[in-house]
């Protein structure tokens, strides 16, 4: 045992001094970035910026390229987590509690009624950002090979960003809450009205097994509230979390983003990193081939062309930073200007007339209010599944990144846009105007009357329109165009009339200047 | 040519492994199994489906009495006493009364005075729930049991 002598104490001593500099080195081991190599290197060697690829297109960086979407999306839904778990510390899923704990955040907790409008209207954005994006996507046939995974994860994200909405607007236990959550669980019940209508409820009753799984209980309450509770704020959002992982790191390993007249190589990589590898040089491990060969100075001889491409850092970075505070400001000017709604208390007794979900559902309440099992959960999972499968049936080559692929495309997506709208439009007015198959024959069997409404026929005439358009140009992209066109066009419409053209008893109304007053 | 097939032998390695393989996947979906049963009670929590509606000396013919807390409508008429079910069969939103049946506020489903369907999407008609008399001589519903339309409780 030696005891600590005076030489021992002094080199304590200096490691102590050193403290702030070794720590410092071993957190970041680059030093400062300072060069063009350097940042790449940061880039390159950090576990969050390494999600980029350390150089980048110059069209990938375009405004017109992206529109900013993707970016907007997941600044977002950082924004979401940030503000929903403050919102937590307040927030109590009890079915007496609830209600009480969101009057607390809007009008006693300090900044409670700020940060919860941003929540909703980020949570608004969202929505509408991530169909933007799909359909950024989809015109410009970013979809094609190799990214078809990456188009069925952001499929997943959608139907995870409608799910987070749905639990979310839940929690607060008002009126909206409560007949939300009773008809979101009895369409998730609606298999019965087929098994009813065939008679084997008592054999097989899949719609009764799910809503159980959804409300814990037969009837909606603490059990259905804490179920909700923790969808929203653990399950959905974990699964969007890895979703999103898997969804940009998909995204560089697939060769970036999109653009015309980038070869595509079978191993699923663009230019930035193509051509053959030379060895890598094995004694300096700093020195990768990765690096060597995209940052800009000294490189040795590829066959790699690094025009037209920028380092990520600080070109990238600057602009999802722009793009992030342009959200936040968006937002924040949101938030500050309206308050998020909050409906009276639950009532279990008296549903609003008209009780209206979000505007984002109210396309799907119009289905609905044809047919629960077909518009409830067979046209959304048709829709939802026909969007999935589009890169796998659409497999014609040719250069992504060109909107609506050229002159061809864009005169289908607005033919298509055009029927889409006056067959929605039509499917809509037909049942107002004349009524439906009860109105006419009020004995008509159910299975008729589940199979044969205005939601099945528009789908079906979305279907046929496709098949026309697949038929007259031979070409599956014209086709796809014309479904997706078809598809936003419904959407549209069906939204449109479920939030300004229904009123009391989901009547139609030109306007709600003309409710009947009660 | 032996004339009769026989398998490849499979290494040992390669049939040990299969075999850790195929265990390891055995006890995950087992174990997925029985963590699927937590969220399926047993015993599910719910108020009683049976309630009192009083006596029938209470129900003079022509007597309409709705009970907001269980969403019934109760009818007297001569024939007896008869509750309805005020919950859409469509997707269980509480219909409203209007001068010619029932209304669903939320999608529009239509019903006549007796509960059947007349229009929009409810694939039937409101439940008509059994009536009975208690053993004090009160009379119950019972909301769990559907009895025919028009199925009135004359004591």
């Amino acid at each position: 045992m030696t005891a600590i002598g005076p030489a021992g104490l002094a080199l304590f001593r200096a490691n102590l001094r050193a403290l702030p500099r070794t720590f410092k080195e071993s957190l970041v081991r680059q030093g400062p970035p300072v060069s063009d190599r350097s940042r790449s290197q940061a880039v390159f060697g950090n576990v969050f910026l390494h999600l980029h690829a350390t150089r980048v297109h110059i069209r990938t960086l375009r405004f017109s390229t992206t529109m900013a979407l993707g970016v907007a999306t997941a600044s977002l839904f950082a924004i979401l987590v940030a503000t929903g778990i403050l919102l937590m510390v307040y927030y109590k899923p009890a079915t007496d509690a609830a209600y009480q704990s969101m009057k607390d955040i809007h009008y006693v907790v300090p900044t409670g009624r700020f940060i919860r409008n941003i929540h909703r209207w980020a949570a608004h954005l969202m929505v509408i950002a991530v169909i933007l994006h799909m359909v950024r996507v989809f015109y410009t046939a970013a979809y094609k090979a190799p990214r078809e995974f990456n188009w069925l994860v952001g499929m997943g994200l959608f139907v995870l960003t409608l799910g987070l909405s749905f639990t979310g607007y839940l929690l607060p236990w008002d009126q909206l809450a409560y007949w939300a959550i009773t008809i979101g669980s009895n369409i998730a019940a609606s298999p019965r009205e087929l098994t009813d209508a065939v008679g084997i409820t008592s054999v097989l009753d899949p719609g009764g097994f799910i809503k159980q799984l959804l409300l814990g209980a037969s009837e909606i309450g603490q059990e259905a509230l804490i179920r909700f509770y923790l969808l929203h704020v653990m399950i959905l959002p974990l699964s969007v979390v890895a979703l999103l992982g898997v969804h940009f790191w998909r995204l560089r390993k697939d060769g970036g983003l999109a653009r015309p007249g980038v070869a595509v190589t079978t191993a699923g990589k663009g230019a930035a990193v193509a051509g053959t590898p030379p060895a890598a040089p094995e004694q300096s491990p700093r020195k990768t081939y990765g690096l060597m060969c995209i940052v800009r100075d000294r490189t040795p001889a590829t066959n790699l062309d690094p025009a037209d491409t920028l380092p990520s850092w600080p070109f990238l970075l600057r602009a999802e930073l722009l793009v992030f505070m342009g959200t936040m400001l968006l937002v924040t000017v949101l938030g500050i200007r309206f308050d998020a709604p909050l409906k009276e208390l639950a009532n279990p007794s008296i549903p609003e007339n008209p009780a209206k979900a979000p505007w984002y559902f109210l396309g799907l309440q119009e289905m609905v209010s044809y047919s629960a099992f077909m518009g409830g959960l067979v046209i959304p999972a048709i829709v939802v599944l026909g969007l999935a499968l589009i890169p796998y049936l659409d497999r014609e080559r040719e250069e992504p990144g060109i909107w609506f692929s050229g002159p061809r495309g864009r005169r289908m997506a607005v033919q298509s846009l055009i029927f889409g709208l006056a067959a929605a439009a039509l499917a809509v007015a037909v049942p107002v105007e004349f009524g439906w198959i009860r109105s006419w024959f009020p004995h008509a069997p159910q299975l008729l009357i589940i199979f044969v409404n205005p939601g099945t026929l528009l789908t079906l005439a979305y279907a046929l329109w496709s098949l026309g358009a697949l038929r007259r140009t031979g070409s599956t992209r014209m086709s796809a165009i014309a479904l997706f066109s078809c598809f936003l066009a419904g959407f549209v419409v069906l939204t449109y009339v479920g939030s300004q053209l229904r009123g009391p008893n989901w009547d139609f109304y030109w306007s709600s200047s003309r409710w009947p007053v009660h | 040519m032996s004339g009769r097939l026989e398998p490849a032998p499979i290494p040992r390695r390669d049939f040990l492994s299969l075999a850790g393989l195929l265990s390891a996947a055995a006890a995950v979906l087992g174990s997925l199994h029985g963590m699927a049963r937590l969220p399926r009670p047993r015993l599910l929590p719910e108020a009683g489906s049976r309630f009192r509606i009083g006596r029938l000396e209470q129900y003079a013919a022509g007597t309409v009495r709705v009970l907001p807390e269980r969403n019934v409508r109760i009818v007297s008429t001569a024939k007896g006493v008869a509750a309805m079910s005020l919950v859409c069969t469509h997707l269980g939103c509480i219909v409203g009364e209007t001068p010619d049946g029932f209304r669903c506020p939320c999608h529009g489903s239509r019903f006549d005075a007796q509960g059947a369907v007349v229009g929009g999407p409810a694939p039937r008609g409101l439940r008509w729930l059994e009536v009975s008399r208690a053993a004090d001589g009160s009379l119950l519903v019972d909301a769990k049991r559907e009895v025919a339309p028009e199925t009135f409780f004359a004591g």
